[in-house]
């Protein structure tokens, strides 16, 4: 999907399809659920979150049903993005720049493809750690059924993967409700004003003008 | 509620003494303990049978593999299981050790230390591990936690079940079932200074007058000691005796979990909340129009 399919009327630009829109709830619904039961195995002080949400056998039941629902989801993610989120030289540019993004001096930002280099490395991030999460979740799902030494690093394991895509999530939250107005937007209606793609995806959007202007 | 304090201690109009007198151990407030002596354990599996009776749990399957053993493992519906192993020894003898398989009763419980759930898992004062059925959820983190492999599951509930030491006898200062059967003495109950007294007692004897100069007694510090302790023909070697571990501890992937990672992970998740927090406070966020109605300054100091 590009060029004049992404120009919308209204100075609006089409930046998720309807399917990423989807898939990416389904992941992000499935994880909330995941952080909440989680946190409250976790420790002691919130395992009243485990009890507002039906109680604790509840939440053990249907914790990994929701962790299947959402590397399922993960999976769809990277057959339809993991061509997109291939490291390149701008993304290298991106990183050096950094430091402008963060304090909001985006003229000195370099112009990002449809991914930055900062969306590239929490897809990534989440990809593995959701595969090492899958993996070190069924040791802890039939415990009986492993030996120790595989329950003992999954036990470990487990929540160290899980702290980091806690890290990457409160990140991800902030930035797309907070921090980068007009994101929350793209991810529930699809689409972005042209100022939004010209500021954050250049690369991206002038591919989409380049394209519609040669269709034309 | 124990009611071993309303135990009839006078009589009036009763001619004789008390009934039942004399018969109660005073535990009270002391650490209890199971004293296993295998070196005269028969294998006779009475304490199999009345675990079974007492605590009311379903008749199990047995297997039969060649040895004298009732089945490969403890279960959630068979808590005492009598280890079974032909062992050759150095100088060519020979034995058939049995060993009385069971909650040990740790001080420092790992099955308690891994489990996250409010109030699943407690010890008493007198050292009586027990799990709280209608509080555990089902996570399985006890079977990891558990240097003995003890906890079961209950393939339908999901719930996990293991030996209570009898709890509910010992509260009403009886001895557990499976001491109650043991026609060999092999098998005391008491506190644990008594219990410790007797054990190294045996072992002695076992040194000086029955030639096994490594006999002593299993009561594994890595846990802080057992509620259950064994008297070895050979302590060096514990592994002999159906694989009882000879350095049990809580694993280090179990402790590391339950201190560093959480409080690591716990300082991690306010201080980046903290962190956002501030960016924004800071710096703004940044607008989706170029000229939007209140467009930040872009890094207001």
């Amino acid at each position: 999907m590009s060029g004049q399919a992404n120009l919308l009327p209204n100075n609006r630009v089409l930046r998720y399809t309807f399917r990423e829109r989807l898939i990416h709830w389904t992941a992000g619904i499935s994880y909330v659920y995941l952080l909440l039961t989680g946190l409250a195995f976790w420790t002691p002080w919130l395992f009243w979150i485990a009890v507002v949400l039906g109680g604790a056998s509840i939440s053990r039941m249907l914790h990994p049903w929701a962790g299947l629902v959402f590397v399922f989801a993960v999976i769809l993610m990277y057959g339809m993005w993991s061509a997109q989120m291939r490291e390149t030289a701008e993304d290298k540019a991106w990183w050096d720049a950094m430091r402008f993004y963060i304090s909001n001096e985006d003229e000195k930002v370099p112009p990002a493809g449809r991914f930055n280099g900062g969306q590239k490395f929490l897809f990534w991030s989440f990809f593995w750690c959701g595969i090492v999460l899958l993996l070190t979740g069924i040791v802890l799902w039939y415990p009986q059924e492993f030996p120790e030494a595989v329950r003992l690093v999954a036990i470990f394991i487990h929540p160290v993967c899980a702290l980091a895509t806690i890290g990457l999530f409160m990140l991800h939250v902030y930035m797309g409700t907070a921090y980068e107005r007009g994101a929350f937007g793209s991810v529930i209606r699809g689409d972005v004003s042209r100022d939004f793609a010209m500021r954050h995806h250049r690369t991206w959007f002038e591919e989409i003008l380049r394209q519609a202007s040669a269709k034309q | 509620m124990s009611q071993a304090t309303l135990r009839i201690q006078k009589i009036s109009g009763h001619a004789g003494p008390v009934p039942g007198e004399g018969m109660a151990r005073d535990t009270k407030d002391k650490q209890v303990c199971k004293l296993v002596d295998v070196t005269t354990c028969i294998g006779c599996k009475a304490c199999e049978i009345a675990c079974q009776e007492w605590n009311d749990l379903p008749f199990a399957k047995t297997s039969f593999d060649n040895t004298y053993q009732t089945m490969p493992d403890t279960a959630w519906n068979y808590w005492n299981l009598i280890r079974f192993n032909e062992h050759t020894r150095d100088d060519g003898g020979f034995m058939w050790l049995m060993r009385k398989d069971q909650c040990m009763h740790c001080a420092e419980p790992g099955c308690l230390e891994a489990c996250p759930a409010d109030g699943a898992i407690v010890q008493y004062s007198n050292g009586i591990v027990d799990f709280q059925t209608d509080r555990c959820i089902g996570c399985g983190y006890c079977i990891t936690g558990c240097p003995f492999n003890i906890p079961k599951f209950h393939p339908a509930t999901h719930k996990v079940h293991k030996c209570t030491l009898c709890a509910d006898r010992v509260a009403e200062n009886l001895e557990p079932a499976c001491i109650k059967s043991c026609p060999t003495g092999c098998l005391h109950f008491g506190t644990k200074d008594d219990m410790l007294d007797l054990a190294n007692r045996r072992a002695k004897q076992l040194r000086k007058d029955y030639g096994f100069a490594n006999a002593g007694v299993y009561d594994p510090a890595g846990v802080g000691g057992t509620g259950v302790i064994y008297v070895l023909h050979d302590t060096t070697n514990p592994e002999i005796y159906g694989g009882l571990p000879k350095d049990p501890h809580i694993s280090w992937a179990v402790k590391l979990w339950k201190h560093p990672l959480k409080w690591l992970g716990n300082l991690a998740m306010i201080g980046g909340a903290i962190g956002l927090f501030t960016h924004y406070l800071r710096y703004g966020p940044k607008l989706e129009h170029k000229n939007g109605n209140g467009a930040s300054a872009g890094g207001a100091q």
